[in-house]
């Protein structure tokens, strides 16, 4: 395989507090090539943690640590704040779990998206315009012209994911980092979006990390799949060998789903091992 | 169940936003009932009115017009107190619907409070465990959790007045799978205990297979269909956009 994109190397993210320190990131290393990097694990496991912590997103007291993290061999550790500012929403988009927080609440949409797309390119307003509207399109918001008009908190849950992904695949980047961006989405337009997150892999080699719940999901679009438990990667897979893993906590994950076909009075939950937590972190570097 | 009052019936509700050009027709004579005890799911198309519907039970959509009842009351304009203390929401989005100065334990004290309640400290251990959270996570504040905490807290603070009635909003939907199976269960333990009734918001179609007897399936403001959980399992759906949801989920 060619250089990837993105190289990390025994991540830590720390949160001290008066009680100790607590480890939400506990050496992680993974490499990103032109694929599809799912990265799923239960709730508190370090999924958004790792993502923010890539882009240096972690609020004090919390604190980043790594050997490195090289994005094109450069290590965005040792970058200033300034340079950082240029790396996010340029080369590296993130789409948070959280869309509507995200976005600026006394702004409207339109407003929003035309200054995010103005930043990166020379466009005229009225052509910042129309591109704003046609990547609504895109991520099919069926009245992109009343939306440009609206502020988010009038926007369903599912629109608001969708307006949060539009505005970071404008700028064209190389890494988009999405956290559970279709969390909320019906089947169909849920289809749609990872269909264009799909094609710029494909066409323009871009570099997805795609955190979510759904193993189905992630299963069926992803290349790869780092399963994290404790803030550890415990088993790296190839997507379409997820229903095959060995680790008792993913197949604790996939034994915890309802299915359709076959119902049940209860759903099988997890039992975890204080062991999952102290083995070593498996590496994802390719 | 058939002969008892309705715990909710929604007819001709229609609930818009806006004024002129900026009009939303939100939800269109939207009419379904949901028994004493029953679990009803809402399906459909992102942004085809599903937390709407929710919304406007609660009375956080102000223009709506139909009639509301919950066990057979007419669902006054302005919600008095009382009304929450049967009625309780549990929103989809649970980074916004958490005030983010307050710790976990003053969100769960001061709803007992208001709803009541004595011996707070006891039942605010008791709502936590109840969903799995334990008691490290007290006294943290929002920014401290991640989604899915989050969201447990959420439905800790629904669970706290003990309402008859719960509007769930996409419940688990930021939930990993084994919370969810920790939620689904706990949710159907409590209906199963206190005889709650349930209106459940869902993207997923398994997770509503899992816990309905009946859902609506919504286009564009409208209920196209309203289904049973066999109907759902065998796909034995006659409108169009449901077939293909139901196809697409497989
Ligand atoms: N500011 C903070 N202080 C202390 N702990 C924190 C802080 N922020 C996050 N954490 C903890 O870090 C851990 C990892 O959080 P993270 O948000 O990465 O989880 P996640 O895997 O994305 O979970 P989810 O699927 O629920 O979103 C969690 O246990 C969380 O409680
Ligand atoms: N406060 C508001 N002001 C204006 N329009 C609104 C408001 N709230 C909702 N809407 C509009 O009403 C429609 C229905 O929204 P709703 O949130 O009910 O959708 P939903 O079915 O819950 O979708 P999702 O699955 O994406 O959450 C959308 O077009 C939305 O933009
Ligand atoms: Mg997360
Ligand atoms: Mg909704």
């Amino acid at each position: 395989m060619a250089d990837p994109l993105l190289d990390v190397e025994d991540l830590w993210v720390r949160f001290p507090s008066r009680h100790g320190t607590f480890d939400a990131v506990r050496g992680v290393s993974f490499t990103l090539g032109r694929e599809r990097l799912g990265i799923v694990g239960e709730s508190g496991s370090g999924k958004s943690m790792t993502g923010r912590a890539i882009l240096r997103l972690i609020r004090p007291p919390g604190q980043v640590e790594a050997k490195h993290v090289l994005l094109d061999g450069e290590n965005l550790l040792e970058k200033s704040e300034r340079d950082m500012r240029a790396v996010r929403g340029q080369r590296i988009s993130m789409v948070m779990q959280d869309p509507k927080f995200s976005l600026n609440p006394v702004m409207t949409i339109g407003a929003q998206i035309i200054e995010a797309y103005r930043l990166h390119s020379k466009a005229s307003k009225s052509a910042a315009y129309t591109k704003a509207i046609e990547m609504l399109e895109a991520v099919s918001i069926r009245d992109p012209e009343r939306v440009m008009r609206a502020y988010p908190h009038e926007m369903s849950g599912g629109m608001g994911q969708r307006i949060m992904i539009a505005m970071m695949l404008i700028p064209n980047p190389e890494i988009l980092i999405a956290d559970e961006p279709t969390s909320a989405l019906d089947v169909s337009v849920q289809r749609q979006v990872l269909d264009i997150m799909d094609k710029l892999v494909k066409e323009r080699g871009m570099g997805l990390i795609f955190i979510s719940h759904d193993l189905n999901l992630v299963a069926d679009f992803c290349d790869r799949v780092l399963i994290m438990y404790s803030g550890r990667i415990v088993e790296v897979c190839d997507a379409d060998k997820l229903q095959e893993a060995k680790h008792p906590y993913t197949r604790g994950l996939l034994n915890s789903l309802p299915h359709l076909d076959a119902p049940r009075e209860r759903l099988d939950v997890l039992k975890r091992e204080d062991e999952w937590a102290l083995a070593p972190s498996v590496s994802g570097r390719i | 169940m058939s002969g008892a009052t309705p715990m909710l019936e929604v007819e001709n509700l229609d609930v818009w936003f806006g004024l002129g050009r900026d009009r939303v027709d939100a939800v269109k004579s939207a009419s379904f009932s949901v028994e004493q005890g029953e679990s009803f799911g809402l399906v459909g198309e992102s942004g085809s009115g599903k937390s709407t519907i929710l919304r406007a039970i609660t009375g956080l959509a102000p223009d709506w017009s139909g009639s509301l009842k919950v066990a057979g009351e007419p669902i006054p304009r302005k919600r008095p107190k009382s009304f929450f203390k049967k009625v309780q929401m549990v929103f989809q989005d649970p980074y916004a619907s958490l005030h983010p100065r307050q710790s976990v334990d003053r969100v769960l004290g001061e709803t007992l409070r208001l709803h009541g309640f004595s011996n707070i400290d006891n039942r605010v251990k008791r709502l936590l465990d109840d969903v799995g959270l334990g008691q490290a996570f007290r006294f943290r504040y929002p920014h401290q959790l991640s989604g899915g905490q989050r969201q447990r807290v959420a439905i800790a603070r629904a669970l706290a007045p003990e309402p008859k009635l719960l509007l769930l909003d996409e419940p688990t939907s930021a939930l990993d799978v084994s919370v969810q199976a920790e939620i689904l269960n706990l949710l159907a333990d409590l209906r199963a205990e206190h005889g709650l009734t349930y209106l459940m918001v869902s993207h997923d179609l398994s997770v509503v297979g899992h816990m309905c007897n009946r859902l609506a399936v919504m286009k564009d403001g409208e209920i196209v269909e309203i289904l049973s959980v066999e109907d759902l399992r065998t796909r034995n759906a006659r409108h169009e956009y449901s077939r293909h949801l139901l196809d697409a989920s497989l």
